[in-house]
């Protein structure tokens, strides 16, 4: 599957220029059960549609940023920098 | 064969003499001829021999689609004959016929094995007795395949590239239609980029009469900016992409918007003896005549089911080719207008015909001609033999639609074309030409305008003006579409009947009864049909035999070709050699800046992950010594190396590792795990404070990158007030250990190194040898030591200054063997050697290093307070051999019951004169003296477990 993907640095590359970071999953905020803390290490939602997740241009500038792609059609929507803490 | 007399648009030049040779005998040929043409002109007629029968084979399509004139050029095996243009000295050979290509013994499968060979015959024969299989498939083997492949590696050898390329426009195929969308869209502004297979632009018309047009619009496609890659073939279409050969490169051309120009592909009829060298494809025998002055024979036999066929037919007899009959198949036969030029021609042509059977052995000698029923069945009494030495025939043309339907498009059966055309393309994919199935050269230069114009407008380019214009072009397409009622569609191809071969698919080798067959054993769906009888599965991959056998398979089973449908079309459409869609790899081999130093010195350099890297100087034992009793120098300038800086520094490291870094004071150093949220160790390094905002983080060599970009993402996530910056490239490293490092190092700087100034665990920032450095006294290798880092490009002139004041202190330079014997006396891990993805710190003897007491929230700590709660299972520990023998680094542990640890790191120790090692044991046996048993190749060794480390466990030596 191929498609460009825009790095909100150097522009528009081959989504081969980047790592795949995978779904954002927000991180636990206070201490999880076994379960929960299961779930977020090794569980992921893995949608047949729009999803947010991480991207690395590992060829170029090292910035990671994030993407809401389809993913069922490879189709892009957005990319940006993550909001605030 | 032989010469014509120079033809305009021919590609010759016959001032260029070109000699090659062909299985031995040396082959006179003229710039500009290929292969098969050159040994045709030469009267070598058969250049092959088939896949199965191993009947002898000829040119007969003449463009690279079918499979007869494959043979090996230079030891390149599967090289087309028809397409390959001749070099001087080249050396070719024929391909699948031993001993030679006149007497092939394996003809024998044709003439006696028929009854063992049949479509399918693997599922039936050679099967039983199962004992015999390796008889069996030693002879399969030896019979399977087309080419040799040359024995040696480095002789296959070739360098390949791969391209990335975008264009706005991609136009797919350089005959005229292609040309006219590339120059339109180009018009409108668009970057066009026109990729097609032939040696020129120019397609099917450079062998006609229009040659000198094609040519011209060829070089005003090349002035109108357009980039032009000849000599290149689309391999299939993915999700954007697609691939194109030429040469030595892949180039991977994404486009915005792209025009499918690729034409339409003759075929061939069916009719015993078809496969003869002598039957040509129409198009074939003129391009071999238009093309290359090569006549395809004295007199011919012209069989039809189309207008083109009788075309050709006049196009060769005025080339000098006495054209004996031609026998339409059709019972109205053509077009008003074109009967009677056929007839002025004075040719002898007659409709409702077919030719039944082609007679020769090894080549055409004649052809036997029948009159047609109603159903296109031959009337047996009407049978009659023509003499000639070529029947030419056509079957019509099959658009080339497999790109369009790799893309997604849908094939719709027209009966008035006879074809499959395609239709509905998807968005941003339009098609022009032959391919949409248009006909006359005024459609076809109009579908070409079109299409180029719809590109560029679907992209955002052109104005109104090319809108209007579009809307014109579209109404000429129209009228010259309909126009064209003087030409009768193609009828279906002679139907054969079990009357000897009769050849559906010329690359398998599968004949139309071995369908029928097929068909009557239940394969009667095209896909079931095709994977059992492996038609079109050949290297013309359905070009020559997809519809026949559609249509066998129609006739067959009482339905329509409409109902049958096309297999699924799949890439590549073209042959193309594994080495280029391997492209070049990328292989980065890192060396450090003392790399050549290390070389001089005698270094055993190997790899360590991406590193080049010297195992030892030669004498690994000697070299562990020095470190021991005078001092050694270790060049580790292989590791990860990142400033972390900023008002939050100090936080953000404290929340990366399971220890504290804001109570580090600067100018000291910690060392430090890195983990993940499931307590797993993943990284180790040191990390110096150089001030109060200023962290300076080491970690293993081929960790470097994951590190980095781990920290990367934490602070993309926590967009803390923090700066990375990763400076492993910039700056190189050197350990220099031993008890005389204190001396060494001070004859070189001023910075005071007394024991009480520059303590263990000190960083401090000093020139060395006049060199900038940050001096680490840090002991991975237990000795007194210093880790000098300092910029890259100052390495060597560093490294030489140590070697040069240490030389009266008997200082050694020591690789990777060495270290590996010292860290392990130590205890000290190597994560990915003695960790593996599931070790944790608390397990991993560093429980020191966990601070569950910290405040904040650190990467990992639920993890490993739920591993402190539940208590741990395995432990690493250090343990001893006392008779000596050395372990294998993966010997298990082993009680009664079987394995319950590894061995992940082994030593014998030339300091302390024995076995050491390190092993993950259960728990319970994770205690200083205890015995564990391991079990090493076969044999059993007893150890003792030790959880201090070996040599100096009171760190005397490292802190003096």
């Amino acid at each position: 599957m191929s498609f460009l993907l825009t790095c909100p640095n150097c522009g528009e590359r081959e989504v081969t220029d980047f790592a795949f970071g995978g779904e954002v999953v927000p991180r636990p905020r206070s201490k999880p059960s076994e379960r929960e803390l299961n779930a977020y290490n090794y569980f992921r939602t893995n949608v047949a549609g729009v999803q947010r997740e991480w991207w690395y241009h590992r060829s170029g500038c090292r910035a990671w940023f994030q993407a809401k792609r389809d993913t069922t059609t490879n189709q892009v929507l957005w990319v940006g920098h993550p909001k605030g803490r | 064969m032989s010469r014509l007399p120079p033809r305009p648009g021919e590609r010759l030049n016959r001032d260029r003499p070109i000699a090659f040779t062909f299985d031995g005998r040396t082959v006179q040929a003229l710039e500009g001829d290929t292969v098969g043409s050159a040994l045709a002109a030469d009267g070598q007629q058969v250049l092959s021999r088939s896949f199965k029968y191993h009947r002898p084979r000829g040119l007969m399509c003449c463009s690279g689609k079918c499979p007869n004139c494959l043979v090996d050029v230079d030891g390149w095996p599967g090289v087309r004959a028809c397409t390959e243009p001749v070099r001087e000295g080249m050396k070719v050979e024929h391909m699948n016929a031993r001993p030679s290509l006149r007497f092939d013994v394996m003809r024998a499968t044709d003439h006696f094995g028929k009854p063992f060979t049949p479509p399918g015959f693997y599922y039936k024969t050679f099967i039983r007795p199962r004992r015999l299989w390796p008889l069996y498939e030693k002879v399969l083997r030896n019979a399977a395949g087309l080419g040799r492949l040359v024995g040696r590696q480095r002789k296959r050898e070739w360098r390949t590239e791969y391209r990335r390329r975008h264009a706005d426009v991609l136009v797919i195929g350089g005959g005229t239609a292609g040309m006219a969308a590339a120059l339109r869209a180009a018009e409108l502004g668009a970057d066009v980029t026109l990729v097609d297979e032939g040696p020129e632009l120019g397609g099917d018309l450079l062998a006609s009469e229009h040659s000198e047009e094609a040519r011209e619009m060829g070089v005003r496609v090349g002035d109108a900016g357009v980039e032009v890659l000849s000599g290149a073939a689309a391999l299939g279409f993915f999700d954007g992409i697609v691939p194109v050969w030429a040469g030595s490169t892949l180039h991977q051309i994404r486009a915005r918007a792209h025009v499918a120009a690729t034409g339409s592909i003759e075929q061939p009829l069916l009719f015993e003896g078809n496969d003869l060298p002598g039957v040509m494809l129409c198009s074939g025998a003129e391009r071999l005549a238009g093309l290359y002055g090569v006549t395809p024979g004295k007199v011919a036999v012209v069989a039809t089911t189309a207008d083109r066929g009788l075309e050709s037919a006049l196009a060769l007899s005025e080339a000098g080719v006495e054209i004996a009959a031609i026998a339409d198949a059709r019972a109205d036969g053509p077009g008003r207008e074109l009967s009677e030029r056929v007839v002025r021609a004075g040719i002898e042509f007659h409709t409702g015909t077919a030719v039944v059977r082609a007679l020769g052995r090894g080549r055409v000698t004649g052809a036997v001609v029948a009159e047609l029923d109603a159903d296109g069945r031959w009337i047996e009494d009407t049978e009659r033999g023509i003499d000639c030495d070529l029947v030419a025939v056509s079957g019509g043309t099959v658009p080339a639609t497999s790109l369009l339907l790799q893309a997604g498009a849908k094939a719709r059966w027209d009966e008035a074309a006879g074809a499959y055309l395609p239709d509905e393309p998807p968005p941003g994919i339009y098609v022009a030409g032959a391919v949409a199935g248009y006909g006359s050269p005024e459609a076809v230069l109009a579908s070409g305008a079109v299409a180029g114009a719809e590109a560029a407008l679907s992209i955002g380019l052109g104005g109104e003006d090319d809108r209007a214009r579009l809307e014109a072009d579209r109404a000429t397409l129209s009228e010259t579409r309909h126009s064209v009622d003087e030409t009768v569609p193609a009828a279906a191809s002679g139907a054969a009947r079990g009357h000897g071969r009769c050849f559906a698919c010329l690359c398998e080798d599968v004949t139309a009864d071995d369908i029928s067959y097929a068909i009557e054993e239940g394969f009667d769906s095209l896909e079931l049909l095709k994977r059992y009888t492996t038609v079109t599965m050949g290297p013309c991959q359905g070009r020559m035999c997809q519809l026949p056998a559609a249509r066998k398979v129609a006739q067959d089973t009482g339905t329509s070709v409409a109902e049958v449908g096309l297999t699924t079309a799949r890439p590549p459409w073209s042959t193309v050699p594994l080495g280029v869609l391997a492209g070049r790899p990328f292989e980065p081999a890192k060396r450090s800046a003392v790399h050549g130093r290390q070389r001089e010195l005698g270094g055993n350099v190997m790899w360590a992950g991406d590193w080049r890297r010297p195992y030892d100087y030669g004498d690994p034992e000697g070299e562990t010594m020095a470190v021991h009793e005078s001092a050694g120098l270790i060049d580790v300038s292989t590791l990860g190396k990142l400033m972390v800086r900023g008002p939050e520094a100090a936080a953000f490291l404290n929340r990366l590792y399971p220890n504290r870094f804001d109570t580090l004071k600067p100018g000291r150093i910690r060392y430090g795990v890195l983990g993940d949220d499931a307590g797993r160790i993943t990284d180790d390094g040191t990390i110096c404070r150089l001030d109060d905002d200023s962290f300076y983080v080491t970690t293993t060599s081929s960790g470097a990158d994951a590190v980095e970009s781990w920290f990367a993402w934490w602070l993309a996530d926590w967009q803390m007030d923090v700066h990375l910056t990763d400076v492993s490239q910039g700056l190189a490293a050197f350990n220099l250990a031993g008890p005389l490092s204190r001396e060494i190092i001070s004859g070189l700087t001023d910075l005071d190194c007394s024991n009480e100034a520059f303590t263990y665990l000190d960083g401090k920032r000093a020139h060395v040898a006049g060199v900038p450095c940050l001096l680490l006294r840090i002991g991975f290798v237990g000795e007194l030591g210093y880790e000098l880092h300092c910029p890259a490009a100052l390495a060597e002139h560093l490294w030489d200054s140590i070697a040069a004041a240490g030389e009266p202190h008997g200082i050694r330079p020591f690789g990777l063997e060495p270290q590996r014997v010292l860290r392990l006396q130590k205890l000290h891990i190597l994560v990915g050697q003695d960790t593996d993805a599931e070790s944790n710190p608390l397990e991993a003897a560093m429980p020191w290093i966990v601070k569950l007491d910290k405040e904040e929230d650190f990467i990992g700590r639920w993890a490993l307070e739920s591993v402190q709660e539940r208590g741990e299972e395995n432990m690493l520990v250090g343990f001893t051999v006392s008779n000596g023998a050395v372990p294998v680094e993966g010997a298990a542990v082993v009680v009664a019951d079987g394995p319950v640890g590894r061995v992940t790191s082994s030593r014998f120790s030339p300091r302390l004169k024995k076995t050491i090692g390190m092993a993950w044991v259960p728990v319970a046996l994770a205690e200083d003296g205890a015995s564990i048993t391991l079990a090493d190749n076969g044999r059993r060794l007893d150890a003792k477990v030790q959880t201090t480390p070996f040599y100096d466990p009171d760190q005397e030596r490292l802190r003096g």
